[in-house]
């Protein structure tokens, strides 16, 4: 009887921990797409400097939840970093 | 068959000299236009540091091709390039459907232009008009 108690405590701060961060970030100011601004319509797996900007420390493809690009432009942005992976201009991993 | 274009990049050993890369690239050229390729651009992109070792190699030197063909002697080519030592990696890339992609997105995009090209300055126009609204109101409140 008194677990029941507690899991339902345990819910109610789930619930609330989820929606604490909710609020400031929704204030955050809507990212609009690089690519798209420029009227980019390829990326090229050559250009080393314009990939790099899309890979952080860890060596990882930058999620577009960050960075804010369109679909279409991860697309192709992905594409692009992973074939410069391949041909060793970026890293598959770094620390 | 249709036309392809491809861009094949490969890595050459960093201790082999200039002349030698010269030679290796030569060969590649020389192998694809026996095939029926044709080379659209050659570009040799230099010594540079590899993001991460291969065969324990920390450098290497780049070499860029592009090639237009059906796509037979790239595979003639790549199977040279496996047993050649001095090639570190190389990588074959085709370019035509992209860039042919790309050119669509271009062209749609000149259309639109085209069709409403007065929806840019209308809006300017406005944006100008607020402004010269707010200060005749200055200007009448000053008064």
């Amino acid at each position: 009887m008194s677990t029941n108690y507690e899991e339902r405590d345990l819910g109610f701060e789930r619930e609330y921990d989820r929606t604490m961060p909710r609020g400031p970030r929704r204030m955050q100011r809507r990212k609009i797409c690089r690519f798209c601004i420029e009227k980019v319509d390829l990326i090229d797996f050559k250009d080393v400097k314009l990939l790099q900007s899309y890979i952080p420390e860890r060596g990882k493809i930058l999620p577009r939840r960050i960075s804010g690009v369109c679909a279409a432009h991860q697309r192709m942005l992905a594409e692009a970093i992973k074939r410069a992976r391949n041909i060793a201009l970026l890293p598959y991993a770094a620390d | 068959m249709a036309k392809r274009t491809y861009e094949v990049i490969f890595i050459v050993d960093p201790e082999a000299a200039d002349e030698e890369v010269m030679r290796l690239s030569e060969g590649v050229q020389k192998i694809i236009t026996s095939q029926g390729g044709s080379i659209v651009k050659t570009e040799m992109m230099g010594k540079r540091q590899l993001a991460y070792e291969i065969k324990h190699k920390k450098d290497g030197t780049y070499v860029l091709l592009e090639v237009e063909g059906s796509g037979g002697e790239i595979a003639e080519v790549e199977r040279r390039m496996r047993v050649n030592d001095q090639i570190l990696r190389y990588m074959t890339v085709r370019v035509d459907e992209a860039r042919r992609r790309a050119q669509k997105l271009k062209d749609r995009r000149a259309r639109k232009a085209a069709k409403q090209p007065s929806n840019g300055k209308a809006k300017r126009a406005a944006a100008v008009d607020f402004e010269a609204d707010e200060d005749d109101q200055a200007n009448r409140s000053e008064a």
